[in-house]
This record gives C-alpha cells, structure tokens and sequence, in this order.
C-alpha cells in the first residue's frame, strides 16, 4: 500500500480556562500590555452590548435577537487581526466583530429592533463590510468573490467569512472554500464552533473529528483553535490573513467555543440541553482567563474593571436612547431602494401606498 | 455588415463591454477555451485572458455567489448559467441576496451583476435542459428579468443589463440563438430596459409574449392577416419592472388580447398579464382574454417536444376565438 496524502490538524492554545500560559512562546503582539487590556474591554464592552440586547427584547424593545454570549474571544481576536482594508462577511452572530469593526451598537440595535438602516454602517471600516448574512452560510461565497475580486485587481486585501458549526454543512461553505482552494483566493474561514446549531449538537452535522478539516481537501491551511482563548485565536486568524495577503491561499480555522445563551431570544435551550453542559462551559468562558492574565501581568484589576463597566452601561444606555429615538421609515422606504431608479410600475406601487397612508395613517 | 444570430450577438455585446469596461468579466462553466456550450463565449478567454474569462468549479451555487461577491467589490460580473433548467441552486443567492442587497443595506451595497442563461425548449435537448421558468424569478423584488428575440435586442439589452447598476436575469431563448440572422452593428449602443417592443402593428387582436415564441406569433399574426384579422404584437422583453401602458395603449385599440408563452400556464407570467388585463383594460374588452400556454406539466423529453410547445395553430386559434366571441 501507499499513502498518496495524510493530514494532521493543529490545535492552538496558549491560555487555560484559569488564565495560565499553557506554552512558552506566546505571540509578540502579548507583549504590548495596553494593547491587551484595549483587548479584553472591548471583550468587555461586546458582553454588556450583548446583555443589553437581551434586556431590550425581553422588555419588549427589540425583536428576536441572537446573543453571542461566550463568544468575546473569538470576535475580538478575529476583529483585532483583520485589518481596515480587509472584508468581513459575517452571519448573525457575529456582533463583536462588527462593533470591533466599527458598526455602531446603535445599528445593531435598529436592525435587530426592524429597521433596514441598522444594514448602512456609517463608519469605516464596517461600511464596507457585508451586513449579517441570515440565511446559513451563504455569506461564504459572498467572501470568496470578494477574495477573488482583490486577487484578479492585485489588492493586497483579505476577504474574512465567519459562520457557525452547522453552517459547515451547507454547500456555499463547501463551494466558498473549494473555489478558495482552486484558484488560491485570499479568504479565511472561521468556524465559530459553538456546539450548537439551534438544538442540533456539532456531533449530529459531521462525523469530520475537527470541522477544520473540512478544509482540507480543499488545500487549504486548515488549524483548530480555543476559540475562548483570545490570544491563540488573534495569533491563529493573523497568522491565516498574513499568509492570504502574501498570496499563498486561503484557510478554515476552527475556533471551539460554547453557545452560552439561547439560539435566540424566541429560544428555550433548557429543553434541549442538559444544565450540566452549560455550567461546564462556563467555567472556561473566554473572559475570565484573559482577565486572570492580565491581573496576574499587573495592569488590570478590580477598580478597572468597575470603572469600565460603568462605562460600558452608560454608552449601552446612550446608545439604546439614541436608537429607541430614531423614528420608524416612512413607508415610501419600502420602495426606494428596491432599484437605483424606482420604475414606473413599483412608482405607482409607491403613490398607492402614500395614498392609504394618507387616508389611513 | 455580415449579419449575425441571436447568440453571435450575445458574444458581441459582451465582447463590446469588456473592451470598453475592464470592471466587466465573464464566469461560469465552460466559458473559457471551450467559449461556453453555445459558444456564446466563443473567443473571449483568447482576446481578454484568463482574468476576465473565468471557468468555475462546477458548482451553480458557488458561481452565483461569488458573482455577488465580485459585484460588491465593483466588479461587472456577467455569469453564465449553462442551461436555465441548471439555474435552481442559483436561486438562493440570486434571491437571498444580489436582488436584496441594496435594500438590506438602503443602497450602502450593490450588485450591478448579470445572470445569463440559455433559456427554453425546443432543439431537442436532453432532461433538465429545456425549462422555461422566467415566472420563478419576475416574483423576486430588485431583480430584472429580461428576454431578447431578435440579435439586435439581445445586443442593445445585454448591454444596458450590463450597465444596469441593479441585477439583471438575462434569458437567452436558445431555440432561436441561430434561427435568423440580422445586421447589428457593434456601436455600443443599448436599448432600453423595461419597456415592451411593438413588433408589429394592428387593429384587431393585441398578440403579447416573449421569448421564443415571438417566433410562433410573429408567424401567426402574418397568417392571420391573410384572414383580415390584423393582430399587434408586443413583445414584452423586460417582465420585470413590467411596462404594462404599451400594452394597455394596444388593447384600448384593439379590445382582445391573446396572451403566449412556453412556460406552464398556473401562476406563469402571463397570469400577472392576464389579472392586469382584467384590473385595467376589463371595459376596453369584448372578449376575455385567452392564453397560449405550455400545460401544467414537465417540459418533456424530446419526442413529445413539439406537443408541448405553443404552435402557430394554436396561437391563431386563440385570435379566432377572441374575436368570435365579441
């Protein structure tokens, strides 16, 4: 017999659920104190926008809203390795790294609350970002023709597509990476393996060991990563977007974290997973260990961190007045972006529904 | 001026475009070397490279979203999908996203992209290759669907589809991409979108469709003619954003209207045409409207083709009935 392939997958760590440095080499970014504490409040900040969104719909403020709480290492490493020219292709979990990139907690709060405008960043670089993409996976092909579009005008630019662990099972995920691979694109994948897909566990979307494989057969770079250890997965992405800028390929890293809410805001996770599971996971989220590291490096503690949240709250609560205030569309909003140029039909379409406004309110 | 065919002058407009605009690239499978399998390619990859000739892994999912991808990045990407009856995995994305995005976004993104497609029945074509389903995408908002049937129109309209900041579905009825030739010169210039074409002009019976089958009716009408019936036809060209006055002006002149194409009939466009008729045009009638439809049923294979098809006779028939009936 010959072995025509083999493959191994890598795992990355380098801080443990107590914050303990789990190698001695960590990446020369860590030695840049203020920028990690920068690191672990926008972690911070992330899990308070969060935790608001939640408040907001349970009284009665927002629609349904897709928490990402658990998930602060895995934006914020994401975020902080991308750079501003780069693209993110996102799905609707991803609010960390939009806000890292930009988008205002406002938009976030206006989107999910029913308002197309919370789509129209405002601010660089997450204007040129895509907005969330809801239906699964489909954001990866969106990413890939980005990547293509960089490489055929000779852009040293990076297109970044983020989804979750059931989103590995559609074929645009499949397709995205298999094109990335074909043609050399510069497009990162990350997995945001949150063991979950609604009730769904990971074990039931593949029989693959890591979802990071996956990219194998494309030829991709392929690394499974602690997806609650901040530092290995803003190494992990930096390391794939420098090897994409350099032109040589696109990769799948698979960040392992844990659905620590609901699906959503309209789901119950207690009738389908065991309390004991939740609990677990939640002795190696990812912000107590960054935060341990950083009390044990002297430059963080509990004054800090009181003084921070306050922060957070009052930007939280600026943000959230300043979304409740912004007045709905006019109803000729359904149309006007529907094309460039209104065509005559839909323009009547438009003077109908003036009309019943009129008469009706 | 040689004179060329329909698909001679899809192969010109796109050849005209991406001289005249380097954002302008074609993807799809097959569109490379082989110059597409209707050769609607034919030549491209060799004058303007591999660069903006692009063939894709073999994945119509894939092929539609990176073609969103490229236009929101600025590109002009013209995809071809090798049959229409191979357009479905296209639907999500199409759909989903480059027919939404600018509406997502309130104009932050959009996806001034071109999806052709070799469209319809009728050159004996194995399974699956045959469909004609234009209906499925004019139900999709900021999407246009459009159906050239003549050279010059494909030439003028693939060129505005292209220029169109907004998505354009552009169906190429492949039954006629050889059947006649036509002088059409290659000066760039593009007709309009969303406006239906007056083929000919008449008094009696306003004759509506698109595709192909301008073929069958344009026949019909010249036969009829002989009958002293003088039918106006329309061809409707752009489906979406629908032109619906140019036919509404005919049918006050000519109170019938006979409605035709190869699609099946429960909810295909000329139901939207029909229930128009009806909301507009009703005290304008002396005759309900007839339409001239493929049955509710699968495009079949090829020996059963022709029964499936609208014919001449049946077109004509339907001009009879109407006017008898008033």
């Amino acid at each position: 017999m010959s072995v025509i392939t083999t493959f191994k997958i890598e795992y990355v760590q380098y801080l443990d659920a107590e914050g303990k440095e789990t190698r001695n080499d960590l990446p020369a970014f860590t030695k840049d104190l203020d920028h990690m504490v920068a690191l672990y409040k926008s972690m911070f900040s992330t899990r308070v926008f969060d935790a608001k969104a939640v408040s907001l719909q349970r009284t009665g403020k927002l629609g349904t809203y897709p928490s990402c709480l658990g998930h602060e290492a895995a934006h914020i490493g994401i975020g902080s390795a991308m750079r501003a020219e780069d693209v993110l292709a996102p799905s609707y979990r991803e609010s960390g790294i939009q806000l890292y990139r930009g988008v205002q907690p406002r938009e976030i709060y206006l989107y999910w609350g029913g308002d197309e405008r919370g789509s129209d960043y405002q601010h660089e670089p997450a204007r040129h970002d895509f907005p969330c993409a809801v239906p699964i996976a489909t954001q990866c092909l969106h990413a890939a023709g980005s990547a293509l579009a960089f490489k055929l005008r000779g852009e040293k630019r990076v297109a970044v597509c983020t989804l979750g662990d059931g989103g590995t099972s559609k074929g645009d995920f499949y397709g995205a990476i298999n094109v990335a691979g074909a043609q050399n694109l510069p497009l990162v994948a990350v997995i945001i393996n949150n063991q979950w897909a609604i009730s769904v566990p990971r074990q039931k979307q593949s029989g693959a060991t890591t979802l990071a494989q996956k990219g194998i057969a494309a030829n991709l770079y392929c690394v499974q990563v602690d997806g609650n250890d901040l530092i290995a997965v803003r190494k992990t992405v930096n390391d794939a977007l420098e090897r994409a800028r350099a032109g040589k390929g696109g990769s799948v890293i698979e960040a392992v974290t844990y659905r620590l809410s609901d699906h959503t805001t309209v789901d119950d996770a207690r009738r389908y997973r065991d309390d004991r599971e939740v609990e677990e996971a939640w002795t190696k989220e990812p912000m107590k260990r960054l935060r341990h590291w950083l009390l044990g490096k002297g430059v963080w503690d509990d004054a800090k961190e009181e003084a921070w949240k306050n922060a957070c709250d009052r930007r939280m609560e600026d943000e959230t007045m300043a979304y409740l205030e912004t007045k709905t569309q006019p109803v000729t909003a359904l149309f006007d972006y529907t094309f460039a140029q209104l065509p005559v039909d839909l323009a009547r379409q438009r003077e109908d529904a003036l009309s019943r406004e009129k008469l009706h309110g | 001026m040689a004179a060329i065919t329909l698909v001679e002058a899809v192969a010109q407009a796109l050849a005209y475009e991406m001289q005249h605009d380097d954002s302008v690239l074609i993807l799809g499978e097959d569109v490379g070397i082989n110059g597409g399998v209707f050769r609607a390619t034919l030549g491209l990859e060799k004058r303007f490279g591999k660069q903006r000739v692009i063939d894709m892994p073999l994945d119509e999912t894939s092929i539609a979203g990176i073609t969103i991808g490229l236009a929101v990045q600025g590109m002009k990407p013209v995809c071809e999908s090798q049959f229409a009856g191979f357009i479905y995995p296209m639907l999500e994305q199409i759909s989903c996203h480059g027919a939404r995005l600018r509406s997502r976004t309130r104009g932050r993104l959009t996806v001034p992209a071109v999806w052709r497609a070799p469209w319809g029945g009728g050159i004996h074509a194995p399974e699956h290759h045959s469909d004609a389903n234009e209906h499925l995408f004019a139900n999709i908002p900021g999407l246009r669907v459009v159906l050239p049937s003549s050279p010059a129109r494909a030439y003028g309209l693939l060129l505005a589809a292209i220029r169109d900041p907004d998505p354009v579905i552009f169906f190429e009825p492949k039954r006629i991409y050889r059947l006649d030739k036509e002088e059409v010169p290659d000066d760039g210039e593009a007709l309009p979108l969303d406006v239906c074409f007056i083929l000919r002009d008449g008094s009696d019976v306003t004759l509506v469709t698109w595709g192909s089958q301008v073929k069958e009716t344009l026949e019909a009408a010249h036969a009829l003619a002989k009958e002293g019936i003088h039918a106006e036809v329309i061809d409707v060209v752009t489906l979406t954003p629908i032109d619906f006055d140019t036919i509404a002006t005919s049918i006050a002149k000519t109170k019938h209207c006979v409605i035709v194409h190869e699609a099946p009939k429960t909810a295909g466009f000329g139901a939207e045409i029909a229930a128009r008729v009806v909301e507009t045009c009703l005290y304008d009638l002396l005759a309900p409207v007839e339409r001239v439809t493929g049955p509710d049923t699968h495009m079949p294979l090829l020996r059963l083709e022709t029964k499936y098809l609208p014919s001449v006779e049946r077109i004509m028939d339907a001009a009879r009935r109407t006017l008898a009936a008033s």
